[in-house]
């Protein structure tokens, strides 16, 4: 018997058989049909302050869950607030179902009061997106927005939905798989990897003397960390985790070398440049790892794993391109290694590169000039006593800046899906939004935000929807009263020429801010108050706490690569450039 | 534009999509999000009218085919892309044009239009609207040789292709969907 239903009925049904149980949203005019069914399900609504929070707060909570993150929003400026957080999630290839209202079908093209071109304009920041014309279409568009966003490369899809679509009545009828697929005759994502390839890795593999594997975020979409870790300890090789990949692999682990790039540590980038194979498992050559790139790793073969054939060869030729999920690839990989360990084939000895590479660890530890009394704060200082005290388990989240790369170069991430952050877009204010998301996908865990004063201030106002809704997240604000990272490139790449970089050292008051917002707000301004504040905040956990630490405006983050140059040339702390002959 | 045999100035894409609406917007999104040049593009139902063909000439020097053809994969409404070499593919295309001629000099034009085997499609006092179906060369040939009279209008319809029938048409299907 088909049972005649509402288009925004079938909407809020549809996404309870996708399993959600969360939607970030505000309601608005168009969308208001769909938030009428959704009084009577079970699914948690989450009321945000601003468009955009709710966008990353899908993000964070699809940064520890794996699951598609979904959020509700209205038409018009409601779908332009969204923008930055669908280009944020495709560029991170987050699964994210965005829903939006439009006005009704009549009105489209008539420049109606809060219309905007939502699928026009979301075009090229989403994987994919569709305007639902007829109500009768919206269970299948759902179950193809879930398919799309959680398969093959993630990423967030769109739907577009107007208001009398929302309203008209449709016949009820829950596509089956076969129908979903028949539905996307062109969208067939390689899963297994080519077995000639694999054999291929497998033989470059035993041959290299100096072996690297590259780790991206790829490896954490397809929830291959375990298969990672047998691999490195069966092929005895270095590690090194992107800013997308931090925590893929235990960052105590003896062959974690930790980040390469452009803040990456000495360690790290000259393993990667001198190496004579990389092991690229899902990780895209970005710009910021490679520096220049005809310099960069230039007696490196390449094996290059991804999900998306696009990125073979986008950025440098692979000698052993592979396209599937790293999971099964890995383990394929594995799998021919050992069969070739056990005909009698030999792995090439690589003990003298592992000492080479000891060797720089030993001369490049990360390095800050710790206070001396009556100096300033250490950002740095206050980062190792936030990785000190966290509780186990601890989730981090970081906005865009300094303090997102000391956040990823000092803490220590030895469990995935434990590091949130806004890796391809840098999206300042993404930290907060995130951090909310990341808490309601796991409850059970301890989720500090590490911001800027300058990120803080861009998307805060969520920490009123975190206290209204009973989130408690913990706010670390390093606040050097400067928008810090443009000012690290003013001091060393503008002749200290400071250019609209200095923000209030007194306004806003954060602790105020804070309190306003049904926050505890702490001011931590010396040394000796760093370990009680953060154990005081890591003891409230009925409210959101902020932190504000004021910190050295003079600190740079180091190493670095600055843009355009060559990963030879990276510049060190200050007081390592002296021995960077042992760099060779 | 002019090919020689040997050496293509130009790739042609055939590209079979899904007849959606906004599926044009998204193949040309996706050539100016990522800086591709498209030099012609013909986009018509084919024999299900499910379905597309869109039929995209690039020429070679601007734009790294192997790119295009991986990122055009990833839009979800693309089913299949093949590459046609000219050498090995029949290409056709329109072209009309209105040529501003006394009606003394006509019989001039009227005899271009035979020896190429258009057709007159408007005549006046002062001018004369003729078509021409065939190779692009071909076009381009009757195009500079019009221009002496005095182009007033012009209108190509970008190339389409097919496979050639007499040898198996080097057809390289692009293996693999993208994600």
């Amino acid at each position: 018997m088909s049972q005649k239903i509402t288009g925004a009925q079938a909407l809020i049904r549809a996404l309870e058989l996708e399993g959600v149980d969360t939607i970030f949203g505000l309601p608005g005019g168009c969308i208001l049909p769909a938030y009428d069914p959704l009084l009577d399900s079970p699914i948690r609504h989450i009321l945000v302050r601003h468009e955009q929070g709710a966008g990353h707060m899908a993000e964070g909570y699809a940064h520890v869950t794996g699951r598609p993150g979904v959020a509700m929003v209205t038409s018009g400026p409601a779908a332009t607030n969204m923008v930055t957080p669908l280009c944020d999630a495709y560029m991170d290839s987050i699964p994210m179902v965005c829903i939006t209202g439009q006005v009704p079908t009549t009105a489209i093209g008539t420049d109606a009061f809060q219309e905007c071109d939502t699928v026009g304009i979301t075009r090229s920041v989403t994987k994919h997106n569709e305007l639902i014309m007829t109500a009768d279409d919206v269970p299948l568009m759902v179950r193809q927005a879930f398919h799309i966003a959680t398969t093959g490369r993630p990423g967030p899809v769109l739907l577009d939905l107007p208001k009398d679509v929302l309203q008209n009545s449709m016949t009820w009828h829950w596509p089956s798989d076969e129908e979903v697929l028949d539905s996307l005759p062109g969208y067939r994502p390689t899963q297994k990897g080519h077995p000639r390839m694999i054999k291929e890795a497998a033989r470059l593999i035993l041959e290299a003397r100096q072996p690297v594997l590259y780790v991206g975020g790829g490896v954490l979409k397809a929830r291959a960390a375990s298969a990672l870790r047998e691999l490195a300890e069966l092929i005895d090789t270095p590690v090194v985790t992107t800013l997308m990949a931090r925590g893929a692999f235990p960052d105590d682990h003896p062959l974690c070398l930790g980040m390469p790039g452009m803040h990456g540590n000495a360690t790290a980038i000259t393993a990667m440049q001198k190496s004579d194979l990389l092991i690229n498992l899902g990780a895209r050559f970005d710009d910021r790892i490679t520096g220049k790139v005809s310099s960069f790793a230039p007696d490196a073969k390449i094996i290059h794993v991804d999900i998306d054939p696009a990125e073979q060869g986008k950025v440098r030729r692979p000698d052993v391109p592979i396209v599937g999920d790293c999971r099964l690839v890995i383990e394929e990989i594995i799998k021919a290694i050992k069969d070739m360990l056990a005909s009698g084939e030999k792995q090439a000895d690589i003990a003298p590169w592992k000492s080479r590479v000891s060797g720089w660890r030993e001369q490049f530890p990360l390095h800050y000039s710790p206070s001396e009394p009556g100096d300033a704060l250490k950002p740095q200082y206050c980062l190792e006593q936030l990785r000190d005290n966290a509780p186990e388990g601890t989730i981090l989240c970081s906005g865009v800046g300094q303090h997102q790369m000391w956040s990823s170069q000092y803490w220590k991430f030895n469990e995935p899906y434990t590091w949130v952050n806004s890796g391809g877009l840098g999206t300042m204010g993404f930290s907060v939004p995130a951090a909310i998301g990341a808490k309601v996908g796991r409850p059970d865990r301890t989720v500090w935000a590490v911001d800027g004063d300058g990120c803080f201030q861009m998307t805060a106002q969520e920490l009123v929807t975190a206290s209204v809704e009973r989130i408690p997240i913990k706010v670390a604000v390093l606040n050097n009263s400067y928008l810090g990272m443009v000012r690290q490139w003013q001091e060393m790449f503008y002749e200290e020429r400071y250019s609209e970089v200095y923000l209030s050292p007194e306004l806003p008051d954060f602790v105020k801010w804070a309190e306003s917002m049904g926050c505890v707000g702490i001011r931590v301004e010396s040394p000796e108050e760093v370990q009680p504040a953060i154990e005081k905040a890591n003891s409230i956990d009925d409210r959101s706490v902020v932190v504000e630490f004021r910190v050295d405006a003079s600190e740079k983050v180091f190493p670095m690569v600055p843009a355009g140059f060559s990963n030879d040339d990276v510049l060190l702390h200050p007081d390592h450039s002296a021995k960077r002959e042992f760099l060779r | 534009m002019s090919t020689t045999p040997s050496q293509p100035a130009h790739h042609i894409l055939s590209v079979l999509v899904q007849n959606r609406p906004g599926v044009l917007a998204r193949v040309a999104g996706l050539f100016a999000r990522r800086g591709y040049n498209i030099f012609s593009l013909a986009v018509a139902p084919t024999e299900d009218p499910n379905q597309s063909r869109i039929t995209i000439v690039v020429d070679v020097e601007s734009s790294p085919l192997e790119q295009i053809v991986k990122q055009l994969f990833k839009l979800v409404d693309v089913v299949k892309i093949s590459e046609l070499d000219p050498r090995r593919s029949v290409e056709r295309e329109l072209l009309m044009a209105t040529v501003r001629v006394p009606a003394e000099e006509r019989g001039q034009v009227v005899e271009l239009v035979n020896i190429f085997e258009g057709k007159i499609l408007a005549v006046g006092f002062e001018a004369i609207t003729v078509s021409l179906e065939g190779s692009p060369d071909k076009l381009d040939d009757f195009e500079e040789l019009l221009r002496g009279y005095g182009i007033v209008e012009l209108q190509r319809t970008g190339r389409v292709a097919l496979p050639k029938l007499d040898k198996e048409a080097r057809l390289r299907a692009v293996k693999g969907k993208a994600s």
